[in-house]
């Protein structure tokens, strides 16, 4: 097993004829994840990479029985795309996109809720299952097939994080990037229930970050739901507060913002607390040795 | 993005939210005449895009015309440092003159988006004028809030079960109500992610008015803003994060340490300043330089760290992933050829084209440090730089 995407995967892009999109898409061919339709309004009739191109959503999934779409369509019409994608039966939306207007993406959010359809993203890096399906645009070679599940909130950070675990050994189920925006799909909560449901997932590592109160919640998810181990590290300790760092999410606006205030609630839930960002391997491989 | 106080007022005013009357001045003669179009006794207050102003003398009542000129002549031109500023501080280049209104009580009123529930809310309190946060920590019962569907916006009863929580007489319940709902619609209408009227007085006289007030807005929107985008005030910014911009490079943040960083992510750049610091170091900025596969913007990126003076070393980690690595090398050799970079560069590679960045590098002759793991990485950096320095 694994969670959200495997070999049962049949992926949809939108914005497959754009330039992301058409090197991803072969990129996630390339990895053995099973790409079955694109869409981009107007270039219906085309083909990427031996991929059918369809003008709408509804169409592609009737003609291809996709159900997973990965996004690449920019900014100011993405948050078209979900929706479509929502509407044409979808059940799990990855969007890539970055620079969503806030007020734009409380909509989306809402919409695909009452839908009971899963997001992850925006502005993320996507999802992998290691040796099964990648859906999004990590470089497919530094994941092993394992059983540590990871999440996270950056997309770097995660590749960082994972050659750690991979040069030592220690493979993953699936790697999820949350994204780095203030509204997301898919929180940590979410990843970790899912994560402790998942047979083949032993060990969960968490990579956080400053801004908002995610980390908090999943301590308190820890405390009462998680049996399985997890490590935990929050990046930005040093980091000024009221300037955003990069991610509009990631900003210092009230006490429960700061990396400090993450790392207790982490602590005291449980987690093993990674100190450092190039020691989360090692914190990793230690509790799993613990485990054992 | 934010902008002045008289600007967030003229927008509140534009939206039916009542402001003390004033105006704008950017010189003493122009302080003089808005004074003296005024009544009663007035308040100079100095515009900077930072809290605390009042602590620090850039709030100052004053009971003439003439008086406003005179201190209006003391802000202009200056540097007000308060405890939300670098110690040089920001410029003063305009003031706003206004009516000092006699407060009987201060209120809170405040709209953001509620990450959680993935909603704007509108959050108000008998308990203004100081800290919101402050006030969730010590009396957390003053806090009201209603979440608003934005489909709908604010309801009528949402503002008046809002405004009855504020202990406010009838004719003040309405205008109350009126306040709450044409903020959310300035909140809607511009992007803001942050509406604040702190406080929202209730003066002496009955009358409601934002005495003091604060909007942020949402970058990811300013391509459908334009007029949100032209209230910019680049002198209220760090000059190397103005010229970062111009350069194509969205995410710089100044810091105040000494060495240069050049990273990829977001997370993977917050995570190398967590790393310098725990080797003993600190990063004289945050810099993601995204994933525009160009070597020109390493270029552009070099530009920046090495004209800023307090650069001792350069620290370059990459992970590749949408960004491929081999072009980040062709920048480095790149930046190398045009401009002096005299400061010791460390750099670490990894993720996509790795092999092919590393043989560009290596067939470059240049020298430089290289290092082969995030803590190796981070380790030489904090040495170079103290050694260079």
């Amino acid at each position: 097993m694994s969670i959200l995407v495997d070999k049962e995967t049949r992926l949809l892009v939108q914005g497959i004829t754009g330039g992301e999109g058409t090197f991803h898409t072969r990129r996630c061919i390339k990895y053995g994840t099973n790409v079955v339709a694109g869409v981009t309004p107007g270039k219906g009739g085309a083909d990427v990479e031996g991929v059918p191109v369809f003008d709408t959503v509804e169409q592609a999934v009737k003609e291809t029985g996709a159900n997973t779409s990965i996004i690449f369509v920019p900014a100011p019409f993405a948050g078209d795309a979900m929706m479509e994608a929502a509407d044409a039966g979808i059940p799990l939306i990855v969007c890539i996109t970055e620079g969503i207007r806030t007020l734009d993406m409380v909509t989306v959010y809402h919409y695909l809720k009452q839908r009971g359809v899963r997001l992850i993203g925006p502005n993320c890096p996507g999802l992998i299952s290691p040796g099964k399906s990648k859906v999004g645009i990590m470089s497919g070679d530094i994941f092993l097939e394992g059983n540590v599940g990871v999440i996270s909130r950056s997309g770097t950070l995660t590749y960082e994080a994972v050659s750690q675990l991979t040069n030592l050994g220690i493979g993953q189920s699936t790697c999820i990037g949350l994204g780095g925006d203030p509204i997301i799909g898919t929180v940590f909560v979410d990843a970790l229930e899912l994560f402790e449901k998942d047979p083949q997932t032993e060990a969960v590592v968490l990579i956080g970050e400053i801004g908002g109160n995610q980390e908090q919640q999943a301590g308190e998810f820890i405390k009462g739901n998680m049996s399985k181990p997890v490590i935990a590290f929050v990046a930005g300790s040093s980091a000024p507060p009221g300037r955003r760092m990069g991610h509009a999410g990631a900003i210092i606006t009230g006490s429960s913002g700061k990396a400090q205030e993450k790392i207790a609630a982490l602590k005291e839930a449980g987690a093993t607390i990674a100190i450092s960002p190039a020691e989360i391997g090692s914190t990793t491989q230690r509790v799993l040795a613990a485990k054992s | 993005m934010k902008v002045h106080e008289y600007q967030a007022k003229e927008l509140l005013a534009e939206f039916g939210v009542p402001i003390p009357r004033g105006g704008v001045a950017r010189s003493v003669a122009e302080a003089k005449k808005i004074a003296a179009g005024l009544t009663g006794r007035l308040v100079v207050k100095a515009q900077v895009h930072a809290g605390g102003r009042g602590k620090a003398g850039g709030i100052q009542l004053v009971s003439s015309p003439d008086e406003a000129e005179q201190v209006a002549r003391r802000m202009l031109g200056t540097r007000l440092v308060t405890h939300q500023t670098s110690p040089q501080g920001v410029p003063v280049n305009s003031v706003l003159v206004a009516e000092a209104v006699d407060i009987e009580r201060e209120l809170y009123l405040g709209i953001v988006i509620d990450t959680v529930a993935g909603l704007p809310v509108v959050i108000a309190s008998e308990a203004g004028g100081m800290d919101i946060e402050e006030i969730a920590r010590t009396s957390p019962e003053k806090i009201l809030k209603a979440y608003i569907d934005p489909g709908v916006g604010v309801r009528p009863y949402q503002a008046r079960r809002l405004a009855y929580g504020l202990n406010l007489d009838k004719t003040q319940m309405k205008t109350a109500s009126d306040i709450i709902s044409n903020l959310y619609k300035l909140f809607q209408a511009k992007d803001c992610s942050l509406a604040e009227i702190n406080p929202l007085a209730v003066a002496t006289d009955g009358r409601l008015l934002a005495v003091d007030a604060k909007l942020n807005f949402d970058d990811n929107a300013s391509y459908c803003q334009p007029e949100v985008t032209a209230l910019r005030d680049t002198e209220q910014e760090d000059p190397l994060e103005v010229e970062a911009k111009e350069r194509g490079i969205e995410n710089y943040v100044k810091l105040d340490g000494d060495i240069g960083c050049i990273v990829n992510g977001a997370g993977l750049a917050m995570a190398v300043l967590d790393l310098l610091k725990q080797e003993g170091g600190n990063a004289a900025n945050f810099l993601d330089i995204g994933t525009l596969n160009n070597p020109d913007r390493v270029v552009e990126a070099f530009a920046i760290l090495t004209s800023d003076p307090a650069v001792k070393a350069v620290l370059v980690n990459i992970f590749g992933g949408m960004a491929r690595v081999d072009v980040i090398a062709e920048g480095i050799v790149a930046a190398s050829k045009q401009m002096e970079i005299k400061v010791p560069v460390v750099v670490r590679l990894a993720g996509t084209n790795v092999e092919e960045g590393e043989r560009i590098l290596n067939e470059s002759g240049l020298d430089l440090i290289r290092a082969y793991s995030f803590q190796e990485a981070a380790h030489k950096a904090v040495e170079a730089a103290k050694k260079s320095s």
